[in-house]
């Protein structure tokens, strides 16, 4: 039981956060969300009005014309979180044994590794994200040493492409999947994977029935954090996508600033954020709650 | 039948050495040699660092031999993994699967295996049944007691039906009471099964309580193979006299006077043994303390006395302990029972006593000529 001393004292130490949090995070919030269901004006900002056809718009239907039906804005959507999905398959794929290598290394080469992979967030992302166009356009280092090396004839046209974005978003987001991976699987009990080879089972069995089970907690918290930067990215899509890969970031970023239509802009926003929302819930009602009960 | 066939395991001259933290290597296992006879209870007692575990897991297959061999119902295990030896181990801290539930467990071995799920569903319940943990399946390890894990780890191995199963320290964790009772749960699991047990364990208490045969270790070498009660009254070296039971223990040079031969310590004190051992021998002498009583008032040949003081008396419930000083400084204790208590219950402490001991009864352990 807390006693009032405690109360106040919770209350002291909670305050600022949650103002700060309430001012300048539920506001804006609580605006978009308004500015969702508002008509648009003609010259940029908003009308008073009730109008829910930015979210008709959304999924195909323009302005109230149910005749008209055009899914241009859907299908950005649905390319958006089929390329955040492949981004968690891509970075998981790449991180879960990178993750196992390191956790078996010495302590001391353990913390340097983890030094070296949170290297990159002393660069501005915009810097890094230009040597990815230097490396992957027409006459860049990736066709030039292809064609050096005969392995191509003619540069291969990968900048301006899904590819493109694949690589650059599984290049940026790599550590927030590593990290949480690697945490759990160095908290991995080794003598579960004793016992599980000791009643029979070989390695493939093991890591199947016994690490992965075991590091869950790291995958999902990787996916999560992992899929949501992806699913809102933009500058990466901007930069190594062009024109061709729009994503929805992309479009929100277009319709706040090149547009000036700000109620759609929001209503993609707040699209954006249901289904952050929804990923976050399926985490914690699948993986969240088991990780309680240990 | 010859012995060979009836071996469960055979470890032959096994040698182990680890590179210690400091610098330089520490020998596990000083070539041990070892057969384990099938249906027994066999425990490996010894100090922390004897090499008891490293035993253990040369024979379930996570450590590697320096040289040696390890053999299994007859066949060498020589570069056989852990998952393709007919063994199962109860490990010191369970290591149950924390994602799993109870059967989820203790099915384990038999769903890697690939057996059909009927006969899954029928070996669980009798596995649980086995070790009194029906009801529980859907449990999961954490919502258990540190006696019910217990019993998990337990079912979990014995449900292979194992040709022997290793048992590492599975008690330590337990509280005493809960201890005692899964010692004696343990042994008649072991006779209801049939299958050998080799428990590993520190406490000798544990050992005695259990085994058909102890091997006591020490510093990666054996010192002594046998069941509890000749490591009690027979121990082959002062180092298992020590590590089991209480005991005051001599170790000097034998003399002869013309009555018997007599033990004299360094510091000087002689105590009449016995015969047996010859002028000059170097001999330890191994007095427990249920074998001391007061002197009775003519004391013939069969009895040894040795002048002491009184120092304490200690109740211990069924007898008293009392603990006398030798003219040395050295204490010993006496435990006597029924009337030899109640004679000693008389002797106040500081007053000087007679203490008696049978010549026959202790061991004598003479270790060069």
């Amino acid at each position: 039981m807390a006693s009032k001393r405690d109360t106040r004292r919770l209350i002291a130490l909670l305050t600022p956060g949650t103002l700060f949090l309430g001012i300048f995070f539920l506001g804006p919030l609580a605006v978009m969300v308004i500015f969702s269901f508002l008509t648009p004006g003609l010259y940029g900002g908003v009308e008073w009005n009730f109008y829910h056809w930015n979210y008709g718009r959304i999924l195909g239907w323009a302005d109230g014309d149910w005749e008209e039906f055009d899914p241009v804005y859907a299908q950005i959507f649905f390319r958006s979180v089929r390329l955040a999905f492949t981004n968690v398959l891509i970075t998981l794929l790449i991180c879960y044994p990178a993750a196992l290598w390191v956790s078996g290394l010495s302590v001391r080469w353990r913390t340097f590794v983890v030094f070296i992979i949170t290297l990159p967030f002393f660069v501005s992302l915009v810097v890094r994200l230009f040597c990815w166009v230097l490396i992957l356009r027409p006459s860049g280092f990736l066709n030039t040493t292809l064609l050096g090396l005969g392995v191509i004839s003619e540069p291969i046209d990968i900048i301006f492409t899904e590819t493109a974005v694949l690589i650059g978003m599984a290049y940026i987001l790599l550590p927030f999947m590593f990290l949480p991976l690697y945490a759990s699987i160095e908290k991995l009990d080794y003598s579960l994977l004793e016992a599980s080879s000791d009643l029979g089972a070989n390695p493939f069995q093991t890591f199947l029935r016994v690490t992965l089970p075991s590091t869950l907690p790291g995958i999902a918290a990787g996916a999560v954090l992992v899929f949501i930067p992806s699913l809102g990215n933009f500058i990466v899509p901007d930069l190594l996508g062009g024109a061709k890969v729009l994503m929805i970031g992309n479009l929100v970023e277009q319709q706040f600033l090149s547009a000036r239509n700000w109620p759609f802009g929001s209503a993609l926003s707040v699209m954006i954020m249901l289904v952050m929302f929804l990923a976050i819930v399926i985490y914690l009602r699948r993986i969240g709650r088991s990780e309680i009960v240990r | 039948m010859t012995q060979a066939a009836e071996s469960i395991v055979e470890v032959k001259e096994a040698v182990k050495r680890f590179p210690a933290p400091e610098g330089g290597v520490v020998t596990a296992l000083d070539s041990i040699s070892l057969k384990v006879q099938q249906g027994q209870f066999v425990t490996l007692l010894g100090p922390s660092g004897c090499g008891k575990t490293t035993l253990l897991r040369t024979i379930s297959g996570f450590e590697d031999l320096d040289s040696g061999a390890v053999l299994i119902g007859g066949e060498s295990v020589l570069g056989v993994p852990p998952y393709r030896r007919p063994v199962n181990t109860v490990f010191q801290n369970y290591a149950l699967f924390p994602h799993l539930s109870v059967s989820g467990n203790v099915v384990y071995g038999l769903e890697v295996a690939g057996i059909k799920k009927t006969e899954r569903d029928h070996r669980l319940k009798e596995a649980l049944e086995r070790v009194g943990l029906s009801g529980f399946e859907r449990r999961k390890p954490a919502q258990l007691s540190g006696g019910q894990q217990q019993r998990v780890a337990l079912a979990r191995a014995i449900i292979n039906q194992p040709k022997l199963l290793l048992l590492d320290e599975p008690l330590s964790a337990l509280d005493r009471n809960l201890r005692q009772s899964m010692q004696l749960e343990l042994k008649s699991l072991q006779h209801d099964l049939g299958i050998c047990f080799l428990f590993v364990t520190h406490d000798q208490e544990e050992a005695l309580t259990m085994s058909d045969q102890v091997v006591v270790l020490n510093q990666g070498r054996i010192e002594q193979i046998g069941p509890p009660d000749l490591l009690y009254h027979k121990p082959a070296t002062r180092f298992v006299a020590e590590f089991i039971g209480d005991s005051a223990i001599f170790s000097g040079r034998i003399q002869n006077t013309e009555a018997s031969p007599v033990l004299v310590t360094e510091d000087g004190l002689g105590i009449p043994v016995g015969r047996g051992p010859k002028p000059g021998d170097h001999a330890t002498l191994i007095i427990r303390p249920e074998n001391l009583s007061l002197a009775p008032p003519n004391p013939d040949d069969s009895v040894s006395i040795l002048d002491a003081v009184l120092e304490q008396s200690v109740f211990r419930g069924a007898t008293h302990q009392y603990v006398c000083v030798l003219p040395n400084g050295t204490s010993i204790s006496a435990t006597p029972t029924g009337a030899d208590d109640e004679a000693f219950s008389r002797v106040s402490p500081g007053d000087s006593v007679q203490l008696a001991f049978r010549r026959n009864i202790p061991h004598l352990i003479i270790e060069s000529q």
